[in-house]
């Protein structure tokens, strides 16, 4: 069957893997355009933020050229103090948030314990908790515990958010290093704890990356509790303050784009680096979940 | 095909199953010790007949490591999920709301005065058109956006994963949105999407095209949300693919392709198959935030135009921080009813998959 077809094939049949003309244009086409989708809308941010406040909308390209933008967003307004605010709030949870993951994904990974199976079904479950159900509760909490305004609540927070998928994408990692490497630390003498610490921490680095990335990203983009624990222009992280810029009562493109860029541009280029890794680590987790 | 390998690392790691050093203490065998925890195991397993104290004791023992490794992952889960949990569902049973909480005003301490009410939220809302309006919407902004996300990432996927010149700057240009935080990204759209001076509608006017009310119409705002969550989103669905395509083996490519297969044969017949363990699990994630999804709508148009984008998580979030008086029992029984909601999902998604011989 195979072979009369192959026999009965035309002469100048393509070698694999070889396009024709046609087909070529059509996949570079299609590459060409969602590329151009998924850059523009970022890129636009970048061109207007440079434009005077007055042409903000304009369609041209920068005619005049400025940075007025920038130093008013720095000079005028709080974005420092927001953007000081974000940084404290993000290491702080990316720290504690790791550091937890790491060590109960790696009890996960290499132990069989009583109690494990529900935790692991915790975890899980707790991933897809909206933020509806607890937004309330810990608002009410936080309140009573005078933490409204204070950076300590978000942080606490957003463990949460991060804590769980965190603990399970480790797993994951640690899944992948082999026990071998854990019992020649145990021949040589080492505790559990050691060979975590010396031996299985270190091999796990991009697992590490990752979440820990990962945490950053949730922490500094989350929306709806900064906005719901912060208020007063001082206490606001980035998510936050962006928004009085754009606001029923007024917008001021020309500021929002400017702190938009400052915002944007040590995300996108941390994430460049952690990319690469980023993308072994969803995919090592998802088949393995 | 990954489950069974952690699985069965699993049990050469710990000696069998979930309490397996306990059990086999208690049959007296021993010889099923694990490696880790090993020695411990072994030398109580064999005159291990003593009993349900005895028993615990030494299950103490053995994995005393293992729960103070998890101990600040169950601190961290219980007081900041557990009981915020228990009390949004006690909350979602009262009547509560911004006047009688307790609170603080300047030195004066004021204790909470609401009462217990019952199901009475819980009957108001689902008597109430608005929830399942809500709910209509809700779930057709998750599947619209999940389906199309997906689509689009599988097809950008296949295309990438091809022999092609300059695939790595296409990679890098797609995965672009990914690294940018959603909030900022959102501005850029809301700033496109503008109905006077926006971009969209410039061009569209170049075009002879009269202008859309991206936000200002009903439908226009529906169709605005689900693009821009789906240009979000698109990105970590490519990169999930890709990994899942990359894992299929070249061979079988080849042997379908000495069989005859055409292209839609082997892409039906291989490719689809090999990434449904990916799909599936991506597919219920994205579902799951997508269904949770709240800067987008929130901060593209708080919802409206009259109340038209408002999905159960921004209309809870409504409910408790923008209306006023903050209504916090209504809006905790709108979370609880999302969680019901959000489990049945995955119960049922899951004994699907189930079904169909997926080990998931």
């Amino acid at each position: 069957m195979a072979l009369t077809k192959t026999a009965a094939a035309p002469a100048r049949r393509r070698r694999r893997g070889e396009r024709g003309p046609l087909a070529a244009l059509g996949l570079h086409t299609g590459l060409l355009t969602a590329t151009a989708v998924a850059l523009f809308p970022p890129l636009w941010l970048l061109v207007t933020s440079f434009k005077p406040k007055s042409e903000s909308f304009t369609t041209a390209l920068v005619r005049h050229f400025t940075l007025d933008n920038y130093t008013h967003v720095v000079a005028d307004t709080y974005f420092l103090t927001w953007l000081g605010n974000s940084l404290l709030v993000v290491v702080g949870t990316t720290l504690i948030g790791v550091f937890v993951a790491a060590t109960a994904g790696y009890a996960l990974s290499r132990f069989r314990f009583p109690g494990m199976r529900p935790l692991m079904w915790v975890l899980l479950i707790t991933q897809m908790f909206p933020m509806a159900v607890l937004i309330v509760p810990l608002y009410n909490t936080m309140a009573s515990l005078g933490l409204l305004n204070q950076p300590v609540g978000l942080i606490v927070t957003y463990l949460t958010v991060a804590v769980p998928f965190c603990a399970w994408m480790m797993k994951g990692f640690f899944d992948t290093v082999p026990v071998d490497i854990d019992e020649s630390g145990r021949v040589d003498g080492l505790t559990p704890f050691g060979t975590f610490w010396r031996l299985v921490l270190p091999l796990a680095r991009p697992g590490l990356a990752v979440t820990g990335f990962y945490t950053f990203v949730t922490a500094w983009a989350e929306v709806a509790y900064a906005t719901a624990f912060m208020t007063g222009e001082e206490n606001l992280t980035l998510a936050g303050g962006l928004q009085t810029f754009v606001n029923r009562y007024g917008s001021d493109w020309g500021s929002m784009t400017a702190a938009a860029v400052i915002v944007a541009v040590p995300a996108a280029v941390v994430f460049g680096f952690a990319q690469r890794h980023l993308v072994a680590g969803l995919t090592a987790g998802a088949t393995k979940s | 095909m990954a489950v069974e390998t952690t699985r069965r690392a699993a049990t050469a790691d710990a000696g069998g199953g979930d309490s397996g050093a306990a059990r086999a203490g208690g049959r007296g065998t021993g010889n099923e010790t694990g490696r880790t925890g090993g020695s411990e195991s072994a030398s109580s397993g064999t005159g291990g007949r003593g009993g349900a104290v005895a028993g615990l004791r030494r299950a103490a023992q053995v994995h005393w490591y293992a729960w103070a490794m998890v101990a600040p992952v169950v601190a961290v889960i219980a007081t900041i999920v557990g009981y915020p949990l228990l009390r949004g569902v006690w909350l979602s049973l009262t009547d509560a709301d911004e006047a009688n909480v307790e609170r603080v005003i300047g030195v004066n301490h004021l204790p909470a005065t609401y009462r217990f009410t019952g199901l009475d939220n819980y009957e108001a809302i689902l008597g109430d058109s608005v929830f399942w309006d809500r709910l209509g919407w809700t779930v057709v902004w998750t599947v619209g956006c999940v389906g199309v996300t997906f689509l689009l990432g599988l097809t950008l996927a296949v295309m990438l994963n091809r022999q092609v010149r300059g695939r790595s700057f296409y990679r890098i240009g797609m995965i672009v949105p990914w690294g940018i935080p959603a909030f900022v990204s959102v501005f850029a759209w809301k700033m496109l999407f503008n109905e006077k001076n926006g971009l969209l509608n410039k061009v569209l006017d170049g075009g002879g095209i009269e202008a859309v009310p991206w936000l200002g119409d009903p439908v226009w705002a529906k169709v605005a949300v689900i693009a821009v969550n789906v240009w979000l989103g698109v990105p970590f669905m490519i990169v999930a693919m890709l990994g899942a395509l990359q894992g299929i083996p070249g061979e079988l490519y080849e042997a379908a392709e000495m069989d005859g297969a055409g292209p839609w044969q082997r892409f039906r017949n291989i490719t689809l198959p090999g990434v449904r363990s990916v799909s599936s699990t991506v597919v219920l994630l994205s579902t799951i935030w997508t269904f949770n999804m709240f800067p987008v709508i929130y901060l593209l148009t708080r919802g409206g135009p009259e109340d038209s984008t408002e999905i159960l998580v921004t209309y809870a979030f409504r409910l408790s921080f923008i209306n006023s008086p903050r209504d916090y029992a209504t809006s905790a029984a709108w979370g609880v009813l999302i969680l019901v909601l959000l489990s049945l999902f995955t119960v049922v998604y899951r004994r699907t998959l189930r079904r169909q011989g997926e080990v998931w």
